[in-house]
């Protein structure tokens, strides 16, 4: 069994659109959308909800004011700002349990709280997995991991062949917690100075962490020059541009519909993005060929 | 003023907006505070003038004093530390630098050490006082190096803040204390969706917000109804065009692809000082 990531370091270039036609063309999966906070891939794969699951992993101090003696030893201790005039501020608190420790009254206590729901669900496309973030809640690094575990045993006790990922945006903890230990990453950028900036950026993350590295350029004719640039940049770095997929507005059509495209339209889009999955399937199925 | 301009969902056109806003409105402080790709530089081009190293303290256990008792790894609350037989390891993807572990040690055997978890760079062009920040890749954490650059809010100019997309600590640091907050969206199921986030976020830390729908004549009518319904205002529509789409790519702003877009642009900050000071008149 094998995991695939697909990422992209900057927003917007179209991860969810090619996961979601992955999801369309691949057999024998588990799907999971590790993009916590801004999650979008069930809007094309259109679920139904069969179960629904608080998370309490996260926690926050709270200062119990009638054994409090106002010594001001935990905000000092605080590296996070988040305690001032004995109160905490839930939002800048990270629940590391720093002033708990310190307290000499133990007038503190960590307690969890609800950072938001995870839903197991089932689609035609097969088991899938996702979260919804409580507004401005933290811990998205240990969602995601939470998120992609469910995805891999179920994957394992099915004896399915692949996990598909759907990333978020950035290089930070839920990107960390997505791609750390998978095999296949699918890298979607656009060819513009701000996608090929944060090209670098996601590929210098994947080959520290040592996943195989494909890259997609969606919109690639957008700007043919730095398409050729990227195409030069990853054929030095040894990572496989696995396709290159005009801009047609049809994309946002089918978004719009609420279909993963290759099952909305056959055309040069669909055609790019069903020989990446052949590309990719190879690679699941027998690295050594590639 | 802080104005914020955040938006859920990634590559909406933040970026875009924040600095045709910058450039509009000029004598003003701009941060980027998508300090893991952060863009803004490559439509500003600001001059370069300082950098400083953010330093966070990073612990190192002296293994000839532990007695992997383990009571370092059972307080950590971040999963950051795991103690073998004869070893202890950190996980720098892990940890968050509070120090629980250092103080926690029985033995004294755990010491803090600083390492560079980022870089922020200060410049200038042409009146906008630009800030900037990078997250090094391969360490997790954006919010150090963001709440360092925030520490350098001017107080004789207006700010504005350009977020990281999504909804989680990063934009919370990144649009905190705004005095507005400027959503950016695309009229699509995706750019709803998280839209509706962003709000619920702005909501939750009393900030006010508008919204600004990009590539507007795209996808469907959902955006507008919603907005029209929950009485949220459009401060400002820019529709699909694959002249702006081209100029991005290149790394020009809106404002030199279109230049009709300044005086819009101008119109808007009016706008949104309009709205802070009434709303500071009616709490009085």
């Amino acid at each position: 069994m094998k995991e695939l990531v697909v990422i992209s370091g900057k927003g917007g270039t179209g991860k969810t659109t090619i996961t979601a036609s992955f999801a369309s063309l691949a057999e024998n999966k588990v799907m999971c959308d590790c993009d916590v906070d801004a999650a979008n891939l069930f809007l094309l794969l259109n679920p139904t909800i069969l179960e629904e699951e608080e998370i309490r992993f996260s926690k926050v101090a709270n200062i119990n004011e009638e054994e409090c003696n106002k010594c001001g030893i935990c905000e000092e201790n605080c590296r996070f700002k988040a305690i001032s005039d004995f109160k905490v501020d839930p939002i800048k608190c990270e629940g590391c349990g720093v002033c708990e420790l310190v307290c000499p009254l133990d007038a503190i206590s960590l307690e969890s709280f609800t950072s938001g729901k995870i839903f197991t669900t089932t689609t035609k496309y097969g088991p899938f997995f996702y979260a919804k973030l409580n507004p401005g809640a933290g811990n998205t690094g240990r969602l995601a991991t939470e998120i992609r575990n469910r995805a891999f045993n179920l994957a394992n006790e099915n004896g399915s062949d692949l996990v598909i990922i759907d990333g978020s945006p950035g290089i930070g903890c839920p990107v960390i917690a997505s791609i750390t230990g998978t095999d296949i990453a699918l890298v979607v950028t656009e060819p513009t100075l701000s996608g090929e900036h944060d090209l670098e950026r996601i590929i210098k993350l994947t080959e520290y962490f040592r996943v195989k590295t494909f890259v997609c350029i969606n919109k690639f004719d957008i700007n043919p020059e730095i398409t050729k640039r990227i195409e030069k940049y990853c054929q030095s770095k040894g990572h496989m541009v696995a396709g290159k997929i005009p801009y047609n507005p049809v994309v946002t059509e089918a978004m719009t519909k609420g279909f993963p495209v290759v099952e909305f339209v056959d055309n040069e889009v669909t055609d790019e993005i069903k020989k990446i999955w052949g590309l990719l399937l190879k690679e699941v199925v027998s690295p050594e060929e590639l | 003023m802080i104005i914020s301009i955040a938006s859920g969902k990634g590559g909406t056109g933040k970026t875009t907006i924040a600095t045709s806003l910058a450039l509009a409105v000029s004598n003003i402080q701009f941060i980027d505070c998508d300090v893991e790709e952060p863009n803004s530089r490559i439509f500003l081009k600001p001059t370069i003038e300082n950098s400083q190293e953010v330093n966070i303290l990073f612990p190192e256990v002296d293994i000839e004093s532990c007695t992997f008792c383990g009571k370092c790894a059972e307080f950590c609350q971040f999963n950051a530390i795991s103690v073998l037989e004869d070893n202890v390891l950190i996980f720098k993807e892990l940890c968050h630098y509070c120090g629980g572990c250092k103080i926690v040690c029985p033995n004294d055997a755990i010491s803090e050490s600083k390492r560079s978890i980022g870089k922020i760079e200060m410049g200038n062009l042409n009146g906008i006082e630009f800030i900037d920040g990078a997250l090094t890749v391969s360490y997790p954490t954006p919010t150090p190096v963001i709440k360092q650059m925030k520490s350098y809010i001017s107080k004789e100019l207006d700010t504005i803040i350009d977020s990281p997309p999504g909804t989680a600590c990063p934009m919370v640091e990144s649009v905190e204390n705004s005095d507005f907050c400027i959503l950016v969206t695309e009229p699509t199921p995706f750019g709803l969706n998280d839209l509706k986030l962003a709000i619920d976020v702005a909501e939750k830390m009393n900030i006010r917000y508008g919204v600004i729908i990009n590539q507007s004549d795209i996808g469907d009518n959902k955006v507008k109804e919603f907005c029209s319904k929950k009485g949220i205002e459009i401060l400002l529509e820019i529709p699909y065009s694959r002249k702006i789409a081209e100029g991005y790519s290149r790394g020009e702003n809106l404002i030199s692809v279109i230049p009709e877009y300044e005086s819009k642009f101008k119109n808007l900050y009016k706008k949104i000082q309009k709205i802070i000071n009434s709303e500071r008149v009616s709490s009085y």
